[in-house]
């Protein structure tokens, strides 16, 4: 069988195959240290102490897979049908529907948290364009 | 067909390559907006439509001119348009283009256009114009990409082509009536609030779009062996003849109510437009050389002996093609904004990004336009001689 | 059964799309298609209701430049409204961005003016601000439902939905709104920002909101609780024993642009009350 304009396919595929896979052979050797978040924050260990474990919304394996989904049914209720209360269904405790002040409240740190697994996974929310990320110091223990 | 535009003389190639490096000039721009935002532009918080949506608004009415060729042409069996019908086709899917570039180029927020459709409204004109242009697009790919490839073959079309012809018509009015719809429902622009603006704007695009077709198929004629026919282009002269009266008519009705009632929301944007307002008569010139334009043009297309001199016939078309492109594309916009609920004068100008980002727009409709035509030309000169049945 | 090789992508195609159509159904997560179950979620146990939240402004309890002063600062701090400036220290008209603000007479009042007024009384300060209209023209237009009535009166804005439009800015009869030309973020000072409540981001239209999110707590909006005793007075005028439902029915009031029948819901008392 005779492939017409052989040469031009064989190297349009390559320089393809080329691009595609430049992901991949772009990051051999670079060491990425798993992610690593960390839930010690002044308010999270206040939660400890009073209902003696730590536990967020909902269960964090639960958490780990749908908080977006959450955030994202979440900013309809406040928004647009004012219901800012959260009844959980693991716990049933109330927590407050507000990233900035429910989430972030525990979260409060932002860089070892939220941007452990962000960082990883190369995701950029674009909630901190609006929301108001919480004020970190430069150094904090770990 | 497709591999139709990409063969071409040194000519085609030469054409094609500057609208393409025009269009990355504006490609350029139009990432600096992104990034800084649309403060890039001269719009500001009480003039917030500008050129961007000018330019929308009158190639929404480019776009709705092929169906004064469909009509005849198909409806009434004029077999003079047989030649020249997919030249209004593929200016239509050109225009739409451009259309829905314009639109995406002035949003805020572009990467959310998606919510338009994952949250439909249907109170919203916005929501409808969006479902008409885009339908009006697909129509005209199918039509002409169909009719062209039957054209090649020399059978007529497939059946089932006919229904979505036939649809076409209507659908043509009604994507530029629901543009007008975007202005006519608004209660504080009363520069806008006025019934006539469909008809107006149907006028005006009636007029403008054919007499595009004429320069272009001119265009078409000199530099390809495709003549759609000196009857054909007589016949679509005087159908420019008759949309630029209706449309230079209404206008003069507008005049009529807003200075015979002396409402001060309806002379005030004339005055400023015509005359000036309050110190700012920016765009007085602008809007007189639009009148005189279209006052001359009509004539040329009036009187006989210069609508059939193919010469002045083509200076009529750019004169006209001028200054509607001037009162839709510009004066209608500004106007409708100025003075403000406030009844202050804030005036607008586009910025230079603005208006490359504008022309890059331009640029990519008409390398469309282009290489769309190319394929038209090319079949058409290899059936040369077999008549076009439909 | 041969096919020749136009059949063959023709059938390669519409099954790849299908096949694409299907994984992306089935990555659809369940709680993204059923939602918040309504026993999930409740208002705030201090929330403030009403049928049509309506406030009544009287002019004459304004009576210094910072009696207006305070009051608009008090709105545009709590929400973080960007302030752009000139270098000079001039507001940049270009982009600015206000949610409630003063002007004169014949501007918030345009046509109502006589030419024989002297001059002080056309240039008589009067706050506006959206006035969450009971028929929106600006709801009417948006076509993503990002400006839309909330049960209680409110015209709400979502900026999460906003696509930037615009044209709910052409709809407004009285100029309300407000659009990010460039990112907010320049002319927000971090230093007194409101870290309680967002900004904006670019390209989003904003206006405001009567302080839903104060109302949702049990406090009265910004503006209100700033304003000099008796200036600004806020309640429901669905509810008969509401000291707005009593000023409209009993005090001539003025409202802007009536006749477009938005029916707004701002009413300036004409005259001076004194109610306190």
């Amino acid at each position: 069988m005779k492939l017409y304009d052989g040469g031009k396919i064989i190297i349009g595929l390559l320089i393809f195959v080329g691009i595609a896979t430049f992901p991949f052979y772009y990051n051999i050797g670079k060491v990425n240290a798993k992610p690593e978040p960390k839930v010690d924050t002044p308010a999270i260990q206040e939660w400890e102490k009073q209902y003696g474990k730590k536990e967020c919304v909902e269960p964090k394996e639960f958490m780990r897979t749908d908080h977006m989904q959450l955030v994202n049914l979440w900013r309809d209720s406040v928004v647009r049908s004012m219901n800012r209360e959260y009844i959980s269904t693991a716990s049933h405790k109330k927590f407050n529907m507000s990233l900035q002040n429910g989430c972030m409240h525990c979260h409060s740190n932002k860089k070892k948290f939220c941007d452990e697994c962000h960082n990883y996974m190369a995701v950029k929310p674009f909630c901190w364009d609006c929301h108001i990320q919480p004020q970190e110091k430069e150094e904090s223990k770990s | 067909m497709l591999e139709k535009a990409f063969e071409g003389g040194r000519k085609y190639w030469i054409w094609i390559l500057f609208l393409g490096a025009v269009a990355l000039v504006g490609v350029y721009y139009y990432l600096q907006q992104f990034t800084y935002g649309l403060g890039i532009t001269g719009m500001h918080r009480d003039v917030s439509w500008g050129l961007y949506i000018g330019q929308f608004t009158f190639l929404v009415g480019v776009a709705a001119s092929a169906v004064m060729l469909v009509i005849p042409f198909y409806l009434h069996d004029y077999k003079t348009f047989s030649k020249i019908v997919i030249l209004g086709e593929f200016l239509a899917i050109s225009a739409v283009t451009m259309c829905i570039l314009f639109i995406m180029a002035d949003m805020g927020q572009p990467m959310r256009v998606m919510n338009v459709v994952l949250h439909p409204t249907p109170n919203s004109v916005m929501f409808w114009d969006f479902l008409v242009l885009s339908g009006y697009l697909v129509l005209n790919v199918l039509i002409g990409w169909v009719t062209l490839g039957s054209d090649k073959k020399g059978v007529p079309p497939p059946k089932w082509i006919k229904p979505l012809i036939y649809l076409s018509i209507p659908w043509a009015f009604s994507i530029h009536t629901v543009t007008a719809f975007l202005y006519a429902g608004l209660p504080g622009r009363h520069f806008w609030l006025s019934a006539i603006m469909a008809a107006r704007f149907l006028a005006s695009a009636f007029a403008g779009g054919p007499a595009l077709l004429i320069i272009l198929s001119m265009i078409v004629r000199n530099i390809s062996k495709f003549d759609p026919g000196k009857e054909a282009i007589q016949a679509v002269g005087k159908i420019v003849a008759y949309a630029m009266f209706a449309n230079i008519f209404f206008l003069g009705l507008e005049f009529f109510t807003a200075f015979y009632s002396s409402i001060p929301g309806h002379t005030s944007p004339f005055k400023y437009l015509y005359m000036g307002l309050e110190g700012h008569s920016e765009l007085v010139p602008l809007m007189w050389t639009s009148t005189v334009l279209a006052a001359v043009s009509l004539l040329f297309l009036i009187f006989p002996a210069t609508r059939k001199n193919e010469k002045s016939l083509v200076i009529a078309c750019v004169m006209l093609f001028i200054s509607l492109w001037i009162d839709k594309g510009f004066g209608l916009i500004v106007g409708g904004f100025v003075p403000n609920p406030f009844e202050e004068v804030h005036t607008y100008w586009p910025t230079m990004p603005e208006a490359l980002i504008t022309v890059g727009v331009w640029s990519i409709g008409f390398l469309i336009l282009s290489m769309l035509y190319k394929i038209a030309v090319s079949v058409r000169e290899q059936t040369a001689g077999v008549e076009i049945e439909h | 059964m041969s096919m020749d090789r136009r059949q063959f992508l023709k059938i390669a195609g519409i099954s790849s799309i299908l096949g694409l159509g299907a994984s992306v159904a089935n990555a659809t997560h369940p709680i993204w298609v059923k939602g918040l179950d309504p026993s999930q979620v409740e208002p705030n146990k201090d929330a403030l209701n009403a049928k049509k939240w309506a406030m009544v402004v009287d002019m004459s309890k304004f009576k210094t430049d910072e009696d207006f002063k305070k009051t608009i600062k008090a709105c545009h701090l709590t929400h973080n409204v960007p302030d752009f400036r000139n270098p000079d220290g001039t507001v940049n008209k270009k982009f600015e961005v206000k949610w409630i603000w003063q002007t004169s007479y014949e501007r918030a009042f345009p046509g109502q003016e006589n030419r024989y007024m002297e001059e002080h009384l056309k240039d008589m300060p009067f706050l506006v601000l959206c006035n969450h209209c009971e028929n929106p023209p600006c709801v009417r237009v948006c076509p993503t439902k990002a400006t839309f009535k909330l049960p209680n009166g409110i015209t709400m804005q979502d900026m999460h939905r906003c696509i930037g439009c615009r044209f709910c800015m052409a709809a407004c009869p009285y100029g309300a709104r407000s659009f990010n030309w460039i990112d907010p973020r320049k002319a927000v000072n971090p230093e007194t920002e409101n870290k309680e409540y967002p900004t904006r981001t670019i390209g989003v239209v904003e206006k405001c909101t009567f302080c839903t999110e104060r109302l949702q707590s049990g406090k009265m909006p910004a503006c209100v609780e700033a304003a000099p005793k008796g200036g600004l007075t806020f309640g429901d005028v669905e509810d008969p024993n509401s000291e707005v439902r009593k000023i409209v029915t009993t005090k001539l009031t003025i409202r802007r642009k009536p006749e477009l029948g938005t029916g707004p819901q701002i009413y300036y008392l004409i005259g001076g009350g004194d109610h306190a």
